[in-house]
């Protein structure tokens, strides 16, 4: 009986022969080239008290309903999987009314193919990844680049329809895998021209050449001294904070002087910016304090013997606690490496207890271009104004975007607020990403919303196959106000 | 991989979902709390080994049903065979034909017999078994297309009337169909029955080689269903009011054989628009129906 392009399903005892094109008795499961598929065409958040069991159980084997019901408002269907109906001009495949607190709200949810979309890449590291604007790499394939750094962080943007549909067909596949995998939280090796090898994956620490970044730095190496210089204060003579952008000197530092701690004779590599402030110590690199110095003392000069004192006790620390080194001087007032003293282990704990754990973030950024809003109403600028005006909320999958002021619908969100799969993409190539919009019924109709397809939430919930998820309690609940665009917690 | 089979509260926490492969049930019991939510328990507890004991006896419920053929085991399979086979010596129908049905029936019969209920409903699909007791009535939304639901009519099932199965059939909806009709909704004793009967009408709302209907073999869509290489309707062109009126005659015709031998109460045959009803106070007269008219026909079934 079996055919020989057809499988067997397996999800349920009927074992349906499946046809490839076709869907089981069921309609849920399907053959797609001959891999069977589970067809979800819907994902549906569901509030529920705690993330973990997907549904509201009203029987289980193991335990009885506890009597929560999940009722009308605190149910959101997402885009995940909604399809579109673009390029042509036809409204957007779900539009789904549902009453909260006694309003009629409407939320449009449509699968958007993003051209012109990207990740901005996050990286919370000290360590020099490469010259800004220089090529980042995915499979040796460009796919983005270098951008300008963030405060303990360094910046990657990567995709952009540049990469995506200007280049090699390679170039496009490779750029749209790799934005597809940092979107689904999974780890990418990217590789920086002239620079490092880093791994990233969203909400994980990054991978610099095979190092796991642990903690960012508290701040700089000059505001380092400011804030812990009371805490050295009579418990060492001097401390260098090694930075790859300001190394700080407590003796000469403005907050030494405060305390009237003495000058010690040290002489600094690199260039005095002002008073206990130098940059350039060394080069940039993957060891202390982000610049290539393995040996804290080739940083620094000999001690001027006019002022500096055997037994001078010296602390040498980075700026993530990561690195430190304790000497005390000679009678040669050459620095002797010596073991830490307790007095000084506290703060250095201090130093690296205020880094917050380094992680890489995925920012995924799109626009919502001319076709996708005309799914949503007859005149697709009318949305861009509702957004504007805060009368529409746009969210994707459920999780809050930040929308770009200025033209057109320009989005970014967080990606590990994301249900898991929501992004697809198509071989054009292009990303698929999830995007709803939720408004007033009413403002809906004044904005030339496709009112007669407007079908009641109930009807999704019972008619088709869907994907039941509980909500990021993180979240803000997508139905409960309209009024802010942007994001909010 | 075995899914398991899911229960869970509709959004409006009055009716319950039940799920199990290809079945889909949408139940509600209507009565004081704690017998609604025994009905629940109860039906939860029957449903989760329905699948199971159906699949168990598959092939036999995929052969033609013919009298005298070894009778299967399970009590819904039982009722499945039941219903069909009074139609088994003129027409090719298989059990399968009113599983939906029957599976309506076993889980409605679970509910009353586990708790006492003013009324309750079991839809499987658009195959509806109802419980009412006396005084009750339920009103039931018909559709003209099921691919397409918009409201066609209006039903008021009153407690005085025998009908406690409703069941729709018709190449557009989920099975597939021998026949052109959009949709032909049944009204019978029994969801079963019910079901049996709105496959046998659909089928024969038929205009036999016509040029702009499409059939495929059953088994080309669907290597192991129960049809076979008979071929079913896929696509239905323009079609003229004669040949509209013609296809609905052939049903009307066996709905109305149905109606004198007591296997339906009524039912509404729909393609392209057109509409007939057949049911005891219009008799064997074919009535042209629009919406009030029919609505109106049926309220006097």
């Amino acid at each position: 009986m079996a055919d020989d392009e057809a499988i067997r399903c397996d999800a349920c005892p009927v074992l349906c022969y499946i046809k490839p094109g076709r869907t089981g008795a069921c309609d849920r499961y399907a053959n797609d080239s001959g891999k069977l598929i589970r067809i979800d065409p819907h994902v549906v958040l569901e509030r529920v008290l705690s993330r973990g069991d997907s549904v509201v159980p009203f029987l289980d084997r193991d335990r009885e309903w506890d009597g929560n019901i999940v009722s009308g408002p605190n149910t959101f269907v997402t885009a995940i999987g909604a399809g579109t109906t673009y390029p042509d001009y036809k409204p957007a495949p779900f539009i789904i009314s549902s009453a909260v607190e006694g309003v009629d709200m409407v939320t449009v949810v449509t699968e958007g193919i993003f051209s012109y979309c990207g990740v901005k890449l996050k990286i919370d590291t000290d360590r020099y990844l490469g010259p800004e604007t220089n090529l980042v790499r995915a499979q040796g394939e460009a796919v983005g680049h270098v951008t300008t750094s963030e405060y303990g962080s360094q910046m990657l943007s990567l995709g952009g329809v540049r990469h995506l549909t200007g280049g090699s067909r390679r170039e496009g596949t490779v750029t749209c895998e790799t934005l597809l995998n940092l979107c689904d939280r999974k780890p990418v090796e990217l590789t920086i021209d002239e620079g490092a090898t880093v791994v990233v994956q969203a909400g994980k620490p990054p991978v610099v050449d095979g190092i796991p970044e642990e903690r960012m730095r508290v701040g700089c190496g000059s505001a380092t001294i400011g804030m812990f210089a009371k805490q050295w204060h009579g418990k060492v003579d001097e401390v260098v904070v090694v930075d790859d952008h300001i190394t700080g000197v407590l003796s000469e530092h403005q907050a030494g002087k405060l305390l009237g701690i003495p000058e010690t004779g040290i002489e600094m590599k690199g260039r005095r910016s002002t008073p206990g402030r130098y940059f350039r110590v060394a080069e940039p690199g993957t060891a202390w304090g982000g610049t290539n110095i393995e040996d804290p003392l080739s940083i620094l000069r000999e001690f001027d013997p006019k002022i500096a004192w055997p037994k001078l006790r010296l602390l040498m620390v980075s700026t993530t606690g990561e690195h430190y080194a304790y000497f005390e001087l000679d009678e040669a007032l050459r620095p002797v490496e010596k073991e830490l003293p307790a007095a000084l282990t506290e703060s250095v704990a201090r130093i690296k207890e205020n880094c917050e754990p380094a992680l890489s973030t995925v920012l995924f950024m799109g626009g919502a271009g001319g076709s996708l809003r005309a799914g949503v109403t007859e005149n697709p600028v009318r949305l861009t104004h509702s957004v504007r005006d805060a009368l529409t909320r746009v969210t994707c999958g459920g999780a809050p975007v930040y929308v770009w002021p200025g033209g057109g619908i320009t989005f970014m969100v967080d990606v590990t607020r994301m249900p898991d799969h929501a992004f697809g993409y198509v071989p054009t190539p292009a990303l698929v990403a999830p995007i709803e919009f939720t408004l007033k019924l009413e403002n809906y109709a004044a904005l030339g919303g496709y009112m007669d397809h407007v079908r009641p939430l109930n009807s999704i919930l019972q008619g088709e196959a869907r994907r039941h998820l509980s909500a990021n309690p993180g979240n803000p609940w997508p139905l409960n106000s309209t009024k802010s665009p942007g994001p909010d917690q | 991989m075995r899914e398991r089979a899911q229960i869970k509260f509709l959004p409006d926490g009055c009716r319950l979902h039940l799920h199990d492969g290809p079945i889909d049930l949408i139940i509600e019991a209507f009565g004081v709390a704690g017998e609604v939510n025994a009905a629940y328990r109860a039906a939860a507890k029957r449903f989760v080994t329905v699948l199971d004991e159906l699949c168990g006896e598959l092939p036999l419920l995929r052969q033609r049903a013919r009298a005298g053929c070894p009778p299967p085991v399970g009590v819904i399979a039982t009722r499945m065979v039941v219903a069909v086979l009074p139609y088994s010596e003129r027409s090719f129908i298989t059990p399968m034909a009113a599983v939906a049905g029957a599976v309506a029936e076993e889980i409605l019969g679970s509910m009353t017999s586990a708790a006492t209920l003013s009324r309750a409903y079991v839809n499987n699909g658009g195959d509806i078994a109802l419980h009412l007791v006396p005084g009750e009535s339920f009103a039931v939304g018909m559709v003209e297309r099921p691919d397409r639901p918009s409201l066609f009519g209006k039903v008021e099932l009153r407690s005085t009337e025998p009908v406690r199965g409703i069941a729709t059939s018709g190449w557009r909806g989920r099975s597939f169909s021998l026949g052109i009709a959009d949709a032909v909704t049944v009204l019978a004793d029994r969801a079963a029955m019910a079901d049996a009967a709105a496959t046998i009408i659909a089928n024969a709302v038929d205009l036999p080689g016509h040029p702009r209907v499409t059939r495929v073999p059953a088994c080309d869509l669907a290597p192991d269903n129960d049809l076979g290489g008979r071929l079913v309707t896929r696509g239905v062109g323009e079609l003229s009011q004669d040949e509209i009126a013609a296809a609905l005659n052939a049903g009307v015709a066996v709905a109305d054989l149905l109606l004198s031998a007591g296997l339906i109460r009524s039912a509404a045959l729909h393609l392209c628009g057109e509409t007939r009803i057949v049911s005891i106070s219009a008799g064997s007269e074919q009535v042209t129906a629009s919406p009030e008219q029919s609505r109106r026909s049926l309220v006097h079934a």
